[in-house]
């Protein structure tokens, strides 16, 4: 079974004050080759707790993962992530962080040189390979974490509100960027995020999970992702059932929200 | 008194030339602090003013040169010196049958630096004889009065009056020729006017230490040069701090990735963090005694605990996503370590570097203080007991350039070495 599937997963911390969170509780789903999946929820739904398990950082109570006919025991190069922020290598130029896992392989410049290079000017970043990290925006920083996770070439990519930190202009590009890439490799992508408005036009599938104990509320396919390839993503926007999924969703998390803080409100 | 007048001209220099810059230097630079209108509370808009930084090196040297009577300075803006040159005054006795006659006492002050001298001079007719005496600028001496006179004070004479004024037993009297006082046993205790200038054995002007310099670099002092002096205290330096980095950066590591090594070493670093060097210096003697042996053992003790606890803080301070991020992009353990954590760690390392040094420098020079045969601490200690504080000076604005310049070297290794240091 190529692909990937996440097989009953549960997760509990247990507190040291003798109380436990059930951070999530009995999520299981396929994904196959080349999906590119969103997942949404509020705070505390164990979003990022699902990521690290499926990255390999942290092991589940219950459950397994399974990739590529195995079962995933800890983090791996065919799973790669990008992060939100701040793990880039400001010891190593751009190139050098790019090229950063096939560095770590053994593999010669005469091997990864070219495909580094192409990385590099689909992203943008060709005039800016010798730059220190320190010395590039935001947005550069994310596209040259896309573009060291993709130089590895993962069988999945992990991304954790990649584009959270970014602002508007520079979050819209980006997700026009994710977009190409995704067509262009064919990479199985799951992506974490706190924009509705990112979850729906990122995401061929759209999981919506809720919190306490985390779990799967509600899956969605959409058209929006494949209709963005390439296109405006504002004229996206405009396309039939994307404002009525928006409400939807929003409307839907606005209740989790409630729901949250009036159990907040009857144990105070 | 001497310390109250340089502190109000130290305060008036300060102000005055706060004022004289305030209004004559107008501001000329444009940049965008200058256009900032708010800068009291504003860190960033407070940068130190240059002008202020060279009246202020200057006002120093100037305030030594002119306590000083330095020849560098102009002397109309010495303080007044200490009287110098030939004085006389005239004392007259009573014997105890009511008999007066006078005497003069001529006096030769010797200037700092120059030798007393005896000298004879006509002793005058009457029961009193005139005297000589000389003595050195800035103190007191003590004349024997009676010593050639034909009535003593065994014989009951005694001093009434010094030019003309009136003086009892014990009394004190000020004359244009300086403070009298009678001793105990009668005889006369004459202090000319000492001036507001320290004694070279206080402070000596600076040209003396500069020429001290000189002298010491070429025909050295100790059986040892200057220059190996210095060399001999950095080399410790750099010996322990060496030997302290290579064990407490690998012990650092450890104790920041194994549960075992930081369980196991916590204990001891916490214990032996607090414990200032310097208390360790009679331990450390006892056991290894003053060679060289035992004073590099002491200042790798010093660094060992910092850079210890600053590569652990190294470690510490990664950011896990960029641990996970090199696993996921198919990292081992080693390449972790060589890629990640070691260059991650670097800023936390200098900045203990920097720390580890400054503690050694002031560590080996205590330690040179308490026994050595050479070395910057030594050198001092010693001159101090023969009271050759030119000596003592001139180690002691050496130790502060020589400290001073390892911070600057350490800092420009940081910049060459760690650019990225926050900015990340």
């Amino acid at each position: 079974m190529s692909g990937l599937s996440i097989e009953n997963i549960s997760m509990r911390f247990d507190l040291p004050n003798g109380t436990a969170v059930q951070a999530l509780q009995d999520v299981s789903l396929h994904l196959k080759e080349g999906e590119l999946m969103s997942v949404l929820g509020p705070s505390g739904c164990g979003k990022t707790t699902l990521l690290n398990i499926v990255a390999g950082f942290l092991a589940p109570t219950e459950g397994k993962i399974v990739m590529n006919n195995h079962t995933v025991a800890g983090p791996n190069a065919e799973r790669g992530m990008v992060f939100q922020q701040g793990a880039l290598f400001e010891w190593m130029d751009v190139r050098e962080n790019v090229s950063f896992g096939p560095r770590m392989k053994g593999q010669t410049e005469a091997e990864w040189g070219q495909h580094v290079d192409h990385l590099l000017d689909v992203t943008g970043l060709g005039d800016f390979k010798d730059k220190a990290i320190y010395e590039l925006s935001g947005g550069m920083q994310q596209r040259v974490a896309l573009a060291r996770c993709l130089a590895n070439d993962p069988d999945v990519i992990l991304m954790d509100e990649p584009l959270g930190a970014l602002d508007a202009l520079t979050r819209e590009k980006m997700q026009g960027l994710v977009l190409k890439l995704w067509k262009e490799t064919g990479k199985t992508i799951i992506l974490i995020t706190h924009s509705v408005e990112e979850a729906l036009l990122l995401g061929e599938r759209l999981l919506v999970m809720a919190p306490r104990p985390g779990r799967i509320h509600k899956e969605y396919r959409l058209p929006f992702a494949e209709m963005g390839v390439g296109a405006d993503l504002r004229e996206v926007k405009k396309a039939d059932g994307y404002a009525e999924t928006r409400e939807e969703i929003l409307e839907m998390i606005w209740n989790m929200e409630e729901e949250i803080m009036g159990r907040a409100e009857e144990m105070a | 008194m001497t310390g109250i007048l340089i502190l109000l001209v130290y305060v008036a220099i300060f102000a005055i030339s706060f004022l004289v810059v305030r209004f004559l230097v107008h501001k000329t630079t444009t940049d965008y602090t200058a256009l900032k209108t708010v800068t009291f509370g504003d860190e960033s808009a407070v940068k130190a003013n240059r002008i202020a930084s060279v009246v202020s090196v200057v006002t120093i040297f100037l305030i030594w040169g002119s306590f000083t009577g330095s020849s560098w300075v102009p002397g109309f803006v010495h303080a007044p010196g200490p009287f110098a040159g030939e004085t006389s005054f005239v004392y007259t006795i009573e014997t105890e049958d009511g008999q007066k006659d006078d005497a003069t006492v001529f006096v030769r002050v010797a200037d700092f630096g120059e030798e007393t001298e005896k000298f004879e001079v006509d002793p005058g007719d009457g029961i009193a004889k005139n005297d000589a005496v000389g003595m050195p600028a800035s103190r007191s001496t003590t004349i024997i009065f009676d010593k050639n006179d034909e009535v003593t004070r065994k014989d009951g004479a005694k001093v009434v009056a010094i030019d003309g004024v009136a003086i009892g037993a014990e009394g004190e009297i000020q004359t244009p020729a300086g403070r009298f006082t009678l001793t105990g046993k009668g005889a006369i205790s004459f202090s000319p006017p000492k001036g507001l200038q320290m004694e070279p054995i206080w402070l000596p002007p600076p040209e003396a230490v500069v020429s001290r310099v000189v002298e010491i670099a070429s025909e050295g002092y100790r059986d040892s040069t200057l220059a190996k002096h210095l060399g001999y205290s950095l080399f410790r330096v750099i010996a322990g701090f060496l030997f302290g980095a290579l064990l407490g950066i690998p012990l650092g590591y450890a104790m920041g990735l194994s549960n075992w090594f930081r369980g196991w070493f916590e204990p001891i670093v916490e214990f032996m963090r607090p414990v200032p060097p310097l208390a360790l210096i009679p331990l450390v003697i006892i056991w290894f005694g003053i060679g060289e042996t035992g004073k590099i053992i002491l200042l790798f003790l010093a660094s060992l605990w910092i850079m210890a606890i600053s590569a652990r803080a190294g470690v510490s301070g990664v950011n896990i996503s960029k641990v996970h991020a090199a696993y996921s992009l198919g990292a081992s353990k080693y390449q972790i370590m060589r890629y990640v954590i070691v260059p991650n760690s670097l800023p936390e390392i200098f900045t203990g570097a920097r720390v580890a040094m400054g503690v050694c420098w002031g560590t080996v020079v205590a330690a040179e203080l308490v026994a050595a045969t050479e070395g910057a601490g030594m050198m001092i200690m010693v001159a101090s007991k023969f009271q050759l504080t030119d000596i003592v000076l001139m180690g002691i604005i050496l130790i502060g350039v020589i400290g001073f310049g390892i911070d600057i070297l350490m800092r420009k290794a940081e910049n060459w070495l760690v650019p990225w240091k926050g900015r990340s």
